[in-house]
């Protein structure tokens, strides 16, 4: 009964630790959601893998071509030129954060094709709806 | 407020009443109690009225997010509740194996039910809210994945209970051979509840820091404070309802008609 026990013992133990290694591997990505700018321009092996990418969109730098949308990210001093392709979602704009997935390009330019926005966590009334008389 | 009076150790019968003539015990199966928590849950059904109307209507909407932004009053109030039934199993789980009443334990599993639930709602807001000012129904992001974690531990603790129920022939809710593992895993699962809500503290998140439980709150229109604080409100009162109904029933279902001195009260 005791050995039948420690034997049980050691078999949850050791799928603790698997279950454990597993989580932590897996999480290894989860952890840093997304890099900086400039953590992408400093790592040397960032060409060759796909990144996500965050930062604010600066402010006036938006353009639109087709569907190809480019614009810069920015955090901390470190700017990115992004290249996306396909449709961001309603919410995108020019000075909320956003984050982009894909890869740098040798010429320093961030070609990605699948953006989320990242907003705060402010919240504002939006501006009087058209019709009612604004007070200010 | 009625203040539910949850001590196990309290004297049965007319001693009771005795006792307790001020305060009610709030999971009794008496005229009085029962009583006591139909107006609870008349108050939680008023909380509610006045969350919603205060979350869909008189507040207004956000100026980045728009109308999703009203999905707070739902996101929100579903995770603190799902935090705070993590509470009651911790505590009551706790308590259990302090004094060894087997009250408590059925506490600590009527509250990881409500949890379990609750935070099966959160997941399924947060997503819609994630679709619709994201742009995306998943990511994943430490907050997002340590929620499921938390939904995963508390389906663990509630299938611990079955299958220890199951293996041993006894009723859950009614047996130390089910209370004491199911009490250890219930406390030790309550460290994922502050992984879950510093982790957009702790590591880089899509989804964004807390509003109201932070230390430097940051700008909230009033409106939309009051709107989510009624909705919180609402929905503490009426999950500490279901807690209190779903534990009598437990109590019903596990003791038929053993004691004398109680009469079958319609539960409120």
């Amino acid at each position: 009964m005791i050995r039948r026990r420690r034997g049980r013992t050691a078999v949850v133990a050791v799928l603790l630790a698997a279950g454990a290694l597993l989580v932590t591997s897996a999480l290894r990505e989860t952890l840093t959601y997304y890099r900086t700018p400039g953590e992408v321009l400093g790592d040397p092996d960032a060409t060759s893998e796909r990144v996500r990418l965050g930062g604010d969109v600066v402010p006036g730098s938006l353009r639109r071509t087709g569907d190809l949308l480019v614009f810069r990210l920015a955090e901390d001093g470190h700017e990115i030129t992004v290249e996306q392709r396909g449709v961001p979602p309603e919410t995108f704009r020019e000075g909320e954060g956003a984050v982009v997935e894909g890869t740098l390009s040798p010429d320093r330019v961030f070609r990605s094709d699948h953006v989320v926005v990242r907003h705060g966590n402010e919240y504002r009334p939006s501006t009087a709806p058209p019709g009612s008389v604004d007070a200010r | 407020m009625v203040i539910p009076h949850l001590d196990p150790q309290a004297p049965r019968g007319a001693d009771r009443e005795i006792m307790r003539a001020s305060t009610v015990d709030l999971v009794a199966d008496t005229g009085r109690a029962a009583a006591g928590r139909r107006t609870m849950a008349w108050l939680a059904g008023g909380l509610i009225a006045a969350a919603t109307v205060a979350g869909g209507w008189l507040a207004p909407p956000d100026e980045v997010q728009g109308q999703a932004q009203r999905l707070m009053y739902l996101h929100v109030p579903a995770a603190w509740v799902a935090y705070a039934a993590f509470a009651v199993v911790l505590t009551a789980s706790g308590a259990y194996l302090i004094g060894g009443d087997l009250r408590w334990d059925r506490f600590a599993r009527a509250g990881a039910e409500i949890g379990a639930a609750l935070t099966a709602v959160a997941i399924a807001t947060g997503s819609l809210w994630g679709k619709l000012v994201w742009g995306a129904w998943w990511a994943w992001d430490p907050r997002l994945v340590s929620t499921v974690l938390l939904l995963l531990a508390y389906a663990g603790y509630l299938a611990l209970r079955r299958s220890l129920a199951e293996r041993t022939g006894a009723r859950d809710g009614g047996d130390h051979r089910v209370a004491r593992p199911a009490a250890v895993v219930g406390m030790a699962s309550f460290l994922l509840v502050p992984v879950v809500h510093f982790s957009v503290v702790w590591w880089r998140s899509l989804h964004q820091q807390a509003t109201v439980l932070a230390p430097q709150r940051p700008p909230i229109d009033p409106r939309m404070a009051v709107a989510l604080l009624l909705a919180v409100a609402a929905a503490t009162l009426a999950a500490l309802c279901v807690l209190l109904y779903r534990v009598v029933r437990l109590e019903r279902w596990l003791t038929p008609d053993t004691a004398p001195d109680r009469v079958p009260v319609r539960v409120g």
